[in-house]
């Protein structure tokens, strides 16, 4: 099968305008008549489901916490990119793309890309005309900061909350649609099946998670903005109900799965204390801006860090990488504290962690400066560790934090099923192998309010003649029966393993085989620790309760059989691509110095995988890259 | 590694919002100071699943103290014992070898018990769709310096906007008022010039949602902002009632 990713004829820098002039639209009477089912309310599906339902449309919203509001969006905290030129130093629309398509070591699409940074500035003004509280100069005028991985001011920030204030927006939005009747709000619903009628997705099965009733819905077409898939490895900084659930039914009903091995480790994060630790805590890589990284420069150093002497210390980032010193990528940035590590130079009791150091900040800006970008960062690293990075310290060690693999998509947005619309982290599109700090919110609102609303008229404009598709269609029984079924497996299967120690070992062996380093040695046996857990898990599972009552484990443990096959494809993916490349580094493809060893000639492409049901191997097809504007290069940060 | 704790648990277990209620004494030793509380439920509730009892029911998600989800009263104060921490980072290490700790769920008529710990704070939802938005379509917006705030305007609005609608106001509250939830986002509208246009129709709205949903009036006690975990001052409240007369009398 050949992917056709759909874009656009002309010029980079003219396809979007010219795409959006000349696609197909619905008039506002139509729209009315058209039903859409938005799974998801974090900054890409509640942006999307307040701006369709503005424009006409009838959006039906799932999430499955108790409030739109509470999206993991919600955590992020160091800001959002956009190519607005404020700090006049140079930057454009131009030099984010670039940035974005570096960093993500040339494995994404350059039209998906440029057409990020084209609405990006587009961005920043809706959320300031929503009310949210962005950091000012004291003129009046929006305040930036700097990002790993570029050398421009182009991070919008509220304090260390930017997730926090622009899901308080998209959610206000959402919520004035919800009080104008045109969204109708399903909170405590998860999305268990993904319906098709003729080979396109016309609708959901949900799960209300409060009295445990299996749920049809029916729509003209379904858009996922699930997010993403970090929880395979059980600890991550996902919130604890972060799944790939509702992608991987898509994924077993036909939607192509891209780039599964892509994950981003992030170099910013607490280390982990003890075994009964249910996730990691991350701490904003704007850190790194006035922090510098350094482990002691002997082996096995036992001592207080403020014992050992600026000599006997090694800045090991801004050793290896002058250029851009501690602001490299978070890729390069990980991999280098697990090098420092795993050669016994590691700091702390367990020797996982090297230190984060503000005390030249604090001699050369002043506590009071430091406390004013970072002091709730501050506050936090204190209250779970018990320690005052004020005067010690922080250490930190690399924790998975995001996903940029996902569903297949076109330029549209829509995946391999028509009518299936995928945004947000749950999509592959814009970060390729590694996504750039303050990104992850741009892409996220790019595609819930600038490029969905329009994309998705391409296929919902050929849909208004058509017969309106109810849940009384046989294709919505099959599937209710089939939850219903499997539901009733997991609680009468009886066993003695938990659902949280099962996820545990998935965690185990997708982070010591498919983590920041991988090879095929350790890739092949983690193939067959794979297989070996998904027997244990159907066999020996453990699922208490009943399933009409609030059943957290009932919900957990569809979520881990679901991991547990994603794990299984994430592995393969690994073992397809012989090279090393952004967040996914293969030690047999590496430089002498220990870079990364891309291999243009051989994998210039996007791995997207076809289900092919329990029973078969996946298969690989292969979208390739074509670069027309930038030269692929070796990404160098020294 | 410091020392470990044994400590009794009274967790409060209610089987649905209509059934019976009642506390139910756990012991639990060698409890590790560096877990969170939430942790040392999941080490109590993988414990059960074992022993084939139902485990507790608790709303949590994020566990950054962010998303609002955690929702629970600990020795009779919302999230705990220690100020503005919510109940995920709130560490054992504040908490003595020996002690007997009561955990239950919000205490309000408005956040009726679903089971055991978790509460339905819909309520809240319902407050924000009467009135707490911007009516700014995408798209319509002019450039992001176009209107400019000053540094102070923006900081006192961002402390107001930074509350995770977490219901801990509610439940510390003697009679049950949402008053600091209410007024935290009328106030971060009441600063800012984009919330102007609005702002008499929104607290109107506001306000009588919050009375539609059966929370009680504020008397100034003071309770709500001592248990934020965000630290929202009740200098909003005061915001808010003169934001209330000021639209009824004009």
């Amino acid at each position: 099968m050949k992917l056709d990713a759909k874009i656009p004829s002309g010029d980079l820098s003219n396809k979007w305008v010219d795409y959006r002039s000349s696609l197909p639209l619905v008039s506002p009477a139509n729209k009315q008549r058209q039903d859409v089912i938005i799974v998801g309310t974090g900054l890409a599906g509640a942006s999307a489901a307040a701006s369709m339902a503005e424009m006409g449309y009838n959006v039906k919203a799932f999430c499955f916490q108790d409030s739109p509001r509470r999206a993991h969006s919600i955590a992020a905290q160091g800001g959002i990119n956009a190519a607005k030129n404020y700090q006049n130093d140079g930057d454009s629309v131009y030099r984010l793309f670039y940035d974005t398509i570096k960093g993500g070591d040339y494995r994404s699409r350059e039209a998906n890309v440029y057409r990020l940074a084209e609405v990006s500035g587009n961005i920043i003004d809706q959320c300031v005309a929503q009310g949210v509280p962005f950091a000012r100069e004291y003129g009046g005028t929006l305040d930036n900061r700097s990002f790993g991985g570029v050398q421009v001011s182009r991070t919008f920030y509220a304090r260390g909350q930017t997730g926090q204030q622009l899901l308080l927006g998209a959610y206000s939005a959402l919520s004035r649609q919800i009080s104008l009747g045109k969204v109708e709000m399903y909170t405590k619903h998860e999305m268990v099946d993904l319906v098709l009628i003729d080979g396109h997705a016309k609708g959901i099965i949900a799960r209300n998670l409060v009295n445990g009733n299996i749920e049809k819905y029916a729509a003209n077409a379904v858009v996922l903005a699930t997010g993403g898939y970090g929880n395979v490895y059980y600890l991550s900084t996902n919130a604890m109900g972060s799944n790939v659930t509702a992608s991987w039914k898509a994924h077993k009903k036909g939607a192509m799965f891209s780039n599964p091995c892509f994950t981003q480790i992030h170099p910013t994060c607490i280390p982990v204390s003890g075994e009964y630790q249910s996730k990691l805590t991350l701490m904003s890589e704007s850190l790194r801006n006035d922090g510098r990284i350094w482990v002691s420069s002997k082996k096995g150093d036992k001592r207080h860090p403020s014992e050992i002497p600026e000599s006997e210390r090694d800045y090991y980032l801004e050793r290896r990488y002058p250029a851009f010193g501690n602001l490299v990528p978070r890729d390069i940035a990980s991999r280098a504290a697990k090098e420092r590590c795993d050669a016994g130079f590691g700091a702390g009791e367990t020797g996982q962690s090297v230190y984060l150091d503000f005390e030249d900040a604090i001699n050369s800006m002043g506590k009071d400066t430091v406390a004013a970008r970072y002091g709730n960062l501050f506050d936090m690293y204190a209250k779970i560790t018990d320690e005052n990075p004020y005067k010690t310290p922080m250490r930190i060690y690399p924790a998975v934090h995001y996903t940029m693999g996902g569903l297949w998509v076109d330029y549209n947005l829509m995946t391999t099923i028509p009518g299936l619309f995928a945004i947000g982290e749950c999509n592959f599109s814009d970060h390729g192998a590694n996504r750039l700090g303050a990104s992850a919110l741009m892409q996220g609102l790019a595609d819930g309010y600038f490029v969905l609303p329009y994309t998705i008229g391409t296929y919902l404009s050929n849909e208004i003649n058509k017969d309106k598709v109810t849940n009384n269609d046989s294709a919505f029984k099959d599937a209710e029966k089939e939850v219903s079924n499997k539901i009733d497996s997991y609680l009468t299967n009886d066993g003695k393993r938990t659902v949280e120690s099962l996820h545990k070992d998935l965690g185990q062996i997708m982070w010591n085989h498919c983590g920041m380093s991988r090879n095929k040695k350790d890739l092949s046996k983690a193939l067959n620790e794979i297989k070996e857990l998904k027997n244990t898990f159907w066999s020996d599972v453990k699922v208490p309760g009943k399933k009409d009552t609030l059943n957290a484990e009932l919900e957990k443990a569809d979520r881990v059989a679901d991991f547990i096959e994603l794990g299984d494809l994430m592995i393969r993916d690994a073992l397809d691509r012989n090279e090393s490349c952004g967040a996914h580094f293969r030690e047999e493809y590496q430089t002498d110095d220990g870079e990364a060893m891309r291999d243009d000639k051989n994998f210039s492409y996007v791995s997207t995988w076809e289900n092919k049901g329990d029973k078969a191997e996946p298969i690989l097809h292969k979208e390739e890259l074509l670069f027309d504007t930038v030269t692929p290069t070796q990404r160098s940060y020294k | 590694m410091s020392n470990k704790l044994n400590l009794t648990l009274k967790v409060w277990r209610q089987e649905s919002s209509d059934s019976h209620g009642d506390f139910v004494d756990y012991s639990m030793e060698g409890v590790n100071p560096h877990m969170s509380f939430l942790e040392l439920l999941d080490v109590l509730n993988e414990r059960l699943i074992t022993e084939g009892m139902d485990p507790i029911a608790f709303e949590h998600d994020c566990r950054e103290g962010i998303c609002g989800s955690c929702a629970m009263s600990i020795n009779g104060e919302a999230h705990g014992p220690v100020k503005s921490t919510t109940a995920c980072q709130l560490h054992m290490f504040h908490f003595n070898d020996g002690d007997t700790i009561t955990v239950e769920p919000w205490r309000a008529k408005s956040f009726p018990v679903i089971k055991d710990l978790a509460v339905d704070r819909s309520a809240f939802d319902r407050i924000i769709q009467s009135g707490g938005y911007v009516s700014v379509n995408t798209g319509s917006a002019p450039d992001g310096n176009a209107i400019p705030i000053d540094k102070e305007t923006a900081t006192m609005a961002f402390d107001a906007a930074a509350c995770i609608g977490c219901g801990a106001c509610v439940s510390s509250c003697k009679n049950s008022s949402a008053s600091l939830f209410v007024s935290a986002k009328i106030s971060q509208f009441s600063k800012l010039p984009q919330g102007q246009p609005e702002q008499k129709q929104r607290v109107l709205s506001m306000v009588a949602q919050m009375d539609k949903e059966g929370f009680g009036h504020c008397t100034n006690t003071g309770a709500c902002e001592a248990t934020c975990p965000k630290d929202i001052s009740m200098d909003n409240i005061s915001t808010m009632n003169k934001e209330y007369l000021k639209a009824i009398l004009s």
